[in-house]
């Protein structure tokens, strides 16, 4: 196993299953990933797309593994620059974990090059990201804030 | 002793209610799902030099071994393992196990919620306040 470059751990408040739709499911994302749509059938091989407002894609993969509800990886490959297109895809997995009243959520990143592009826009955006959706699963309410996208339209969206 | 005991018990008691009003009045008394005590560990734990030093440590690499943080630090084995169980706690370090080989890993997730939660609120309450003071200025000209 390689090492992972990242590992970001939110303990959320609900349950394994609610927390996967949210990964999963287009409503969801919109709500908390900075108006972003996720789009996939979920069955390994199968395309996975973030898709803007605007119509544009964010980033997109193909699914590599997906046992709802523990357990869900894809490949991510950023598109809202060349930079970011020069690299290689790199790969994104989630693990969904019951612990009594709540439920550990661990985000591994890895497949990247250190201080490349697809590095830069990601380490502030996953806790962001992962921030906004623990609020909107425990509260019912994501957070009002900007800069949610990985992509430069996200930061003029969503400000309270 | 006892009574030395009794009296932090109280006095913790009252911060925690403190602090729920504290927050309640900074989330406009809305009630949410919000753990004070891991807020508590988090502030603990970066409450030390030795502890942000190690968490710098993982800024600056990540994934990194106990012995890979040694190497690094001038502290005792013991003592960065036990500031490690501290941040560990706080949920602000993070291991996976590769092989024998347990790797730390800084998780910025708790101190974003913190970001979010106290600091974000603050600005906007002083950008409303800005924005009152104006409204008012521009009113009281008017008339």
């Amino acid at each position: 196993m390689d090492k992972p470059k990242t590992v970001y751990i939110s303990y959320i408040e609900t349950t394994p299953e609610k927390l996967w739709d949210a990964l999963t499911e287009g409503e969801f994302t919109r709500k908390y990933w900075g108006g972003r749509r996720i789009q996939s059938d979920w069955r390994v091989g199968s395309p996975v797309k973030h898709i803007r407002e605007d119509g544009g894609i964010d980033w997109q993969g193909e699914v590599l593994k997906s046992e709802r509800p523990r357990l869900l990886s894809y490949t991510f490959h950023i598109h809202i620059s060349d930079r970011h297109r020069d690299e290689q895809p790199s790969r994104v997995t989630f693990e969904i974990e019951p612990m009594g009243a709540v439920v550990k959520l661990t985000l591994s990143h890895d497949g990247f090059v250190s201080a490349g592009a697809t590095f830069e826009t990601t380490h502030h955006g996953w806790p962001a990201i992962l921030s906004s959706l623990k609020s909107l699963l425990e509260t019912g309410n994501p957070l009002p804030f900007t800069g949610l996208g990985f992509g430069p339209s996200g930061e003029a969206r969503g400000q309270a | 002793m006892a009574d030395d005991h009794s009296a932090r018990h109280s006095m913790s008691a009252a911060d925690a209610k403190a602090a729920e009003y504290f927050f309640r009045s900074l989330t406009c008394n809305q009630l949410v799902a919000y753990n004070s005590y891991g807020v508590d560990k988090v502030f603990k734990a970066l409450a030390d030099p030795s502890r942000r030093k190690l968490l710098d440590q993982l800024h600056a690499e990540n994934g990194q071994t106990l012995s890979e943080l040694c190497e690094h630090l001038d502290m005792t084995r013991q003592a960065v393992t036990k500031h490690l169980v501290l941040l560990e706690a706080a949920n602000v370090v993070t291991t996976v196990w590769r092989g024998r080989e347990k790797l730390h890993y800084f998780n910025p997730v708790p101190l974003h919620e913190i970001y979010d939660r106290w600091i974000k609120k603050y600005e906007r309450r002083r950008l409303r306040a800005l924005s009152d003071l104006k409204k008012g200025l521009e009113a009281s000209k008017g008339k």
